[in-house]
């Protein structure tokens, strides 16, 4: 197989589990997106990390 | 070839529209983000396993001296951030353990094995490397799982959180840092064969743009570039999606990975980076005039093995905390003094790694089997 195709394959397959999640549990609200930049935002980071457990 | 690269661009530049419009500006720039990862891992050739490689197999250093030339430039700029925005920004630490340790050895050899790192294997996947693709299936795979034993390896005993800036304060951490990388770099020189000593202007234009990179993650995400997370949450979303229920597993109840896994992939900060720079790859691969050969094809059982091994280095980088990237480059530039114990355990799995590759990697052909 060609390095396109496979490269292909592997973008459908995260395009494929974006959109079924999406459509699983739904997008965010658009009036609760958080601020486009962490810092200077006064808010705490949400997100998670790989450092914790 | 002009006009494709201006369509990749637009490709590119929609997909940061589209999710910007469906998960707000902050997801957008982080796609955005991590198209550039893409962009500079792949279009620079700047890696992490590869020069760990080079470096034990012939002595050229130059590929990791680039690495810890990006690596200082982050914790420059991270140290004061971190101390200046405690609120809003955190770092990417974790505490020393046995279980980390083996985690980061084991990673170190697997990620020899599957020639791609947490960072390289998702490069691998999205420039065509099928090698790469497969282990990435068993990455997500396997870091799930590792969340799920993560009260396990800690009970193997581990310290307290040790960090650059606990034990000599902020200014003080970050020199602590640059001394320790400064020290590095001095032991890979005085090891280094003669003639492969300096990287060349590619890998330190590379390593700025990387470490800008990061320092950007860290300013727009509050905390700093990862990989890791982003792939177990995916493979939990798997889990959940034919049925499986993570509410009574101490990790996915943690109100924190509980929230990610209710809302959208869209809302995770390195799902977010992790797509853009398989994204990143792509773009490169097909930018290119000849996107090059696929890897020579494996027989049946070096496909096993390398989806096994891709399994092995998702649950190893859960124990260890991280791989190369969120352990190794953001714990040693926001302070942690589990990324230096990371590097060091993982380089020595890694020519663990190197030994045991060949076994893994089995071409088609010595069996007569098309793979």
């Amino acid at each position: 197989m060609t390095r396109p195709r496979v490269a292909l394959l592997a973008i459908a397959a995260l395009a494929a589990l974006v959109v079924w999640d999406a459509a699983a549990v739904g997008l965010p609200e658009p009036f609760r997106f958080p601020a486009a930049i962490a810092l200077g935002s006064g808010a705490a980071p949400s997100g998670a990390h790989c450092t914790a457990n | 070839m002009i006009l494709r690269r201006l369509g990749l661009g637009a490709l590119g530049l929609a997909v940061v529209a589209a999710v910007a419009l469906a998960a707000g500006p902050q997801a957008g720039i982080l796609v955005a983000i991590g198209i550039g990862y893409g962009l500079v891992l792949e279009g620079l050739r700047f890696g992490f396993a590869g020069p760990w490689r080079l470096m034990i197999v012939e002595r050229d250093a130059r590929g990791l001296l680039a690495q810890l030339f990006a690596i200082g430039l982050v914790a420059a700029a991270a140290f004061p951030l971190l101390a200046a925005n405690p609120l809003e920004l955190a770092p990417a630490q974790a505490p020393i353990g046995t279980g980390m340790i083996l985690g980061a050895f084991i990673f170190g050899a697997a990620m020899q094995v599957v020639m791609g790192c947490g960072s390289g294997t998702l490069v691998n996947a999205g420039s065509g490397n099928t090698i790469g693709a497969v282990a990435l299936v068993g990455f997500v795979g396997g870091a799930f799982l590792g969340t799920l034993n993560g009260g396990f390896w800690a009970s193997l005993g581990q310290l307290p959180l040790i960090s650059a800036q606990s034990v000599a304060g902020p200014s003080g951490g970050l020199w602590l840092t640059l001394a320790g990388l400064a020290l590095v770099a001095g032991f890979l020189l005085w090891r280094a064969a003669p003639g492969k000593r300096r990287p060349p202007a590619r890998l330190f234009v590379a390593a700025a743009l990387l470490a800008g990179l990061a320092i950007l993650n860290l300013v727009v995400a509050g905390q700093p570039w990862g990989i890791v997370y982003g792939l177990g949450l995916w493979g939990a979303k798997l889990v959940t999606a034919f049925g499986g229920d993570l509410s009574t597993t101490a990790f996915w109840a943690n109100p924190v990975n509980a929230t990610r896994l209710d809302q959208s992939i869209l809302t995770d900060v390195t799902s977010l980076t992790d797509i853009g720079l398989v994204l990143g790859a792509f773009l490169v691969m097909r930018g290119k005039r000849d996107p090059g050969a696929p890897p020579a094809p494996l027989a049946l059982q070096g496909w096993v093995l390398v989806l096994i091994a891709g399994v092995v280095l998702g649950y190893s980088s859960r124990m260890a905390f991280g791989c190369n990237v969120g352990a190794f480059f953001s714990g040693i530039s926001t302070g942690s003094a589990h990324g230096w114990v990371w590097f060091a355990a993982a380089f020595a799995g890694s020519a663990l790694g190197l030994k045991l590759r060949p076994f893994v990697l089995i071409p088609a052909r010595r069996q007569g089997v098309a793979a």
